[in-house]
């Protein structure tokens, strides 16, 4: 019997056209959860080697040249580590609350875009895994889904440490998350889409080459409520060693400790990569500095982008080495009474400025 | 075929999630299953194009009410189920009138007269992006719901504000 009767060529061009398309889809998130898990793994290698250096110590050294192995030592410790569960703990939530907490970091990797699209023999692979409009909102969304990770992982565990941790994470993180939305609202004005490709695009095109600089007051706030968005010093409150042992974390142990570890990584990496595109102007640079040099056009741009993101990590180390944990209420302070109402001015400013550019035509 | 099919299971699975929800004995399962639930009605905001919804449903209800919810169930520690007997007992008056308003909800359904299609097509949409198209709508034909139903939030946060206040004082 001929083949053709049963599928006709149309029908089989159109699947083998979706099957090229999901293998796509799956080559792209292995290379972007490799990738991810490989930066993780040598980001907490950076954070002891620049914290060791600020503190005029080594950092880790016995593992392989310089220490380089100790991420993948620790790794392996952590697997074979005997995971406890406390007694009287509610199990099932005590499982997935690490779960969770993963999932909604690491779920922000697939919609951000490292460079524009590129073209291999007729198939157009943009750098991103689902390039959708709403890529913004999405990873407000996600980030917001965190918490649940830590409070539920804090009330599962059946101790006060982590409950207490818990419940200071979860204020924190929904009053920070008010403060970093309305942050970015400016960055939205000025690019008019939530298309994370499209604000590069719009930095590339706009007359400061990056909206750092009109959006000065929008960038500090982000930058501030990113730290504290991420329970990093100085706004470590949730697990504020000398008060609450570790935090929400106190009673895991092994790999579910790890999941924890790895989400709070990913986190960092993804508001660095944020800050990155929506202020830093992605994988672009600005047009006053390839005029002047510009044979540095031939640099592919995930090297600026990749280069940006390693700065602003290595900004969340430098501070975590330099300054003190804010108590309490202080950290309470500056997110409702100071950061949220200078979002808000920001965004009128915002608002006000692009009116007036649209009504003369500029 | 394939749309109907998700849209069955996203029926299915939003009501028997609902169902989980009010049942569960302890309240912090309750919140769990219904974010859950939250998540399953943001998937039916894309079904319909609407992803802007579905991010706002997401961000504000998953991300923001059900985060207070938690907090109020967190710090009461309600470990066990808790029968009042005024409530109890009220029981088969409020099954009766749920039922009632169930029969209603079908009678109606009966006289249900599909709107006339405006101009906002799905290809229209698809094309503006849904956002764009919400927020022109919003601050040029609707502007005026929009900033009264933006009142009455100020005039409840404001309230609460004082109710607070006063029981500061005392």
């Amino acid at each position: 019997m001929d083949i053709n009767n049963i599928i006709s060529p149309q029908l089989l061009d159109a699947f083998i056209k979706f099957g090229i398309n999901v293998l796509v889809i799956i080559l792209k998130i292995v290379v972007v959860l490799a990738i991810g898990l490989l930066h993780v793994a040598y980001a907490t290698y950076f954070e002891r080697k620049v914290i060791g250096h600020m503190q005029v110590r080594l950092g880790p050294m016995r593992v392989g040249p310089h220490g380089l192995l100790q991420p993948f030592a620790d790794g392996l410790k952590l697997f074979f580590k005997e995971d406890i569960v406390p007694a009287n703990a509610d199990k099932v939530v005590f499982y997935i609350a690490p779960i969770i907490f993963m999932a909604a970091s690491m779920v922000n990797l697939s919609v951000i875009p490292f460079s524009y699209g590129f073209t291999i023999a007729d198939f157009t692979i943009s750098p991103v895994i689902a390039d959708i409009n709403i890529g913004l909102l999405f990873i407000f969304a996600m980030a917001g889904m965190g918490v649940y990770g830590i409070f539920i992982s804090g009330w599962a565990s059946n101790s006060k440490y982590a409950f207490l941790g818990g419940l200071r994470s979860a204020a924190q993180v929904i009053s920070y998350e008010i403060a970093m939305g309305l942050s970015l609202v400016g960055v939205m004005i000025m690019a008019g889409s939530l298309n994370l490709t499209d604000i590069v695009r719009a930095q590339e095109e706009s007359v400061f080459g990056m909206f750092a600089i009109p959006q000065i007051v929008g960038f500090i706030i982000f930058t501030i409520a990113a730290v504290a968005e991420t329970n990093r010093t100085p706004f470590d409150m949730p697990e504020a060693e000398s008060e609450l042992v570790a935090g929400y974390f106190t009673e895991y142990s092994g790999f579910r400790f790890a999941l924890f570890f790895l989400g709070e990584y990913i986190a960092m990496i993804i508001m660095a990569s944020m800050a990155t595109i929506c202020f830093l102007g992605g994988w672009t640079l600005p047009w006053y500095i390839t005029q002047v040099v510009p044979f540095i056009n031939y640099v592919p741009g995930i090297v600026w982008f990749l280069m940006k993101v390693y700065a602003c990590i290595f900004f969340y180390y430098w501070i975590r080495a330099t300054l003190p944990r804010y108590r309490y209420d202080q950290v309470m302070g500056i997110g409702w009474k100071i950061l949220i109402p200078v979002a808000l001015a920001n965004i009128l400013i915002t608002g006000l400025v692009k009116i007036i550019m649209t009504m003369y035509g500029a | 075929m394939i749309q109907q099919l998700f849209f069955i299971y996203f029926a299915f699975a939003i009501t028997g999630l609902s169902l989980l929800v009010v049942t569960r004995k302890n309240p912090v399962h309750s919140v769990l299953w219904m974010l859950l639930l939250f998540f399953h009605i943001a998937s039916l905001y894309l079904f319909l194009n609407a992803e802007f919804m579905a991010a706002i449903q997401v961000i504000v209800y998953a991300g923001g009410i059900l985060v207070l919810f938690l907090f109020v169930v967190l710090l009461m520690n309600i470990r066990e189920e808790l029968r009042i007997g005024k409530y109890i007992g009220a029981g088969p008056t409020g099954f009766t009138f749920a039922a009632a308003l169930l029969v209603v909800v079908f009678m109606s359904l009966r006289s249900f007269v599909a709107a006339p299609p405006g101009i906002y097509s799905i290809d229209l949409i698809k094309k503006e992006t849904h956002t764009m198209v919400l927020g022109k709508l919003m601050y040029t034909e609707f502007l005026y719901p929009f900033e009264i139903t933006s009142l009455i939030l100020l005039v409840a946060i404001i309230g609460a504000i004082v109710l607070a206040k006063r029981r500061l004082k005392t």
